[in-house]
């Protein structure tokens, strides 16, 4: 079978961003209809042809196609801008607007669009999703445990905001680096999603991984976009995401960091995260994803458990709780403090969170107190933290982690 | 060995860039199996769903927009396959991806041209 590898998800993206710069932003649904529209013509054509040997090529010459028909067919009831208006010079225009030179940073913008500061940043990350990396409504629903109904809501609201805008975002604008942030911390997020979050499938995790580390790639090679805190963060991500085959076992049960088998961790990506960290260190500015990429390195680099240098870890969480003072950083923290100094300092660092109320209905919070109870032998504490852990579990698989936890203890309680 | 026409009707659309990806590579994979057999004629070619079509009436010989089938009458395209008969055909045809779709796939014989 001819290799595509996603390939159709991939050029969503691009031709999506593409037409929607021709059209304008406020006709960002017309845009998404011509490309679907080009996506079934493939289809058609490909099922009986076989595919052809440059596909993508075929595909943004089709999308070009389909977006003429359609200029042509909506010129009188939409308005466009004039030289798409006038046949005169429709056909030169959408020639030159599909030319690769027009075509290169059209992803990267429409990125930027996205990240608006008018939407909230779960709407940006699932516009990001849904437009950038071609997932329906459904499947950006299924990553984010969301209802198809309610992420329609979100997706649609979401999509009004930016078409009352008609340019995608320039990327000379003054305000890019404000923007650059948003782009930051919503593929940050889209990451983040995929590697802890709640989606219980454990190849739409990594898949969300991969998309994150995709967008970020095209960020990472853009004139301004490729900043040191983007290489910190394309270093974060290639660290954990070195993680992901060996977290999940045979059976496709969650197996964490400390009892992963270290020599499935996937060596390639864990070099791009070292040379993404070294590029990140040219500068002055230390992000909070420098914090983290250090940690991950740190992580990657030990050949075992044992000879972690969980004393700088602990030094870096430090840093990075005064940059992001969050309570989920601060029990991260407590859990490196309970690896360096023993699990009675961890429990008492867990004690002591700010706002630590708020994790409540977190259950790796509820499992760490498990972790570090059982280690101190208090099996019918640990017992019930990792109780209060399944019941705030979002996915099957981390019921079935909690469970598996539980009966161990259940076992090792005298009744 | 006789000749079978496969007739695809009615494949709703994909919603997501995912899907129409799995759907190609099925049928890549079908088509590939039947090749393999000794089953392909000839892959064949689809036909065009929106506003191509007219229908020109006997008599008046008046021209109309059409056809009017529903969409789920609606075809797709076409493929040629052999097989020893028509239940042989038949069965070949479950594989077909459009099944998968809502379609449905009609098998005809050709006719056989003899004296």
């Amino acid at each position: 079978m001819e290799p595509v590898d996603h390939l159709f998800r991939r050029e969503s993206g691009r031709m999506i961003a593409t037409v929607t710069r021709i059209f304008g932003l406020n006709h960002l649904s017309l845009a998404e209809d011509v490309v679907q529209d080009a996506f079934c013509r493939a289809l058609d054509v490909w099922k009986h042809q076989g595919m052809p040997p440059n596909p993508e090529a075929w595909l943004m010459a089709t999308a070009k196609n389909r977006a003429l028909d359609a200029l042509r067919r909506e010129r009188t009831a939409r308005k466009f801008a004039p030289e798409l208006a006038s046949e005169w010079s429709l056909v030169a225009t959408l020639e030159a607007s599909f030319a690769p030179p027009a075509i290169k940073d059209d992803q990267l913008r429409m990125m930027f669009s996205c990240c608006d500061p008018r939407l909230k940043e779960e709407a940006q990350v699932a516009l990001v999703l849904h437009l950038l990396c071609g997932f329906s409504v459904d499947e950006v629903g299924g990553a984010f445990l969301v209802s198809h109904a309610a992420m329609e809501k979100r997706l649609t609201r979401a999509k009004k905001e930016l078409a009352a805008g008609s340019l995608l975002f320039d990327l000379s604008a003054d305000d890019f680096s404000d923007r650059l942030l948003a782009v930051q911390r919503a593929l940050y997020l889209l990451f983040n999603e995929g590697y802890h979050g709640a989606s219980p499938e454990s190849s739409t995790r990594a898949e969300l991984c991969q998309e994150a580390i995709r967008l970020t790639s095209i960020l990472l090679e853009s004139e301004r976009g490729g900043t040191t805190a983007t290489c910190a963060l394309g270093a974060l991500m290639c660290f954990h995401a070195s993680r992901l085959e060996a977290r999940i076992d045979a059976a496709g049960e969650l197996i964490p960091l400390f009892e992963q088998d270290r020599t499935r961790w996937d060596r390639g990506l864990i070099d791009q995260g070292k040379y993404l960290l070294h590029l990140s260190a040219r500068g002055h500015e230390i992000s909070e994803y420098h914090y983290e990429a250090m940690i991950a390195s740190l992580h990657a680099e030990a050949p075992d458990l044992a000879s972690t240098d969980w004393q700088t870890i602990v030094q870096i969480y430090g840093h990075l709780l005064t940059a992001r003072p969050t309570p989920v950083v601060a029990l991260n923290r407590a859990i490196a403090i309970a690896q360096l100094e023993g699990p009675v300092r961890g429990l008492e660092e867990i004690t002591r969170i700010q706002g630590g109320d708020r994790l409540e209905a977190y259950p790796f919070y509820w499992a760490a107190i498990g972790e570090l109870e059982s280690k101190l032998g208090g099996a019918e504490r640990a017992f019930s933290a990792f109780q209060k852990a399944l019941s705030s579990s979002r996915s099957p698989t981390e019921r079935r982690f909690f469970t598996r936890k539980m009966t161990e203890l259940a076992v090792s309680v005298p009744l | 060995m006789s000749e079978f026409m496969y007739i695809y009707r009615g494949a709703q659309r994909p919603t997501s860039p995912e899907q129409m990806q799995q759907i190609m590579q099925k049928w890549m994979a079908w088509f590939q199996d039947l090749a393999a057999q000794g089953k392909l004629v000839d892959r064949g070619q689809p036909l065009e769903a929106g506003g191509g079509g007219k229908v020109v009436q006997a008599g008046t010989k008046m021209v109309t927009d059409g056809p009017f089938a529903e969409a789920k009458d609606l075809i797709g395209g076409y493929s040629l396959v052999q097989a020893n008969d028509l239940d042989e055909a038949a069965e070949l045809a479950k594989g077909c991806p459009v099944l998968e779709v809502g379609g449905s796939v009609e098998v005809r014989a050709v006719m056989k041209i003899s004296m």
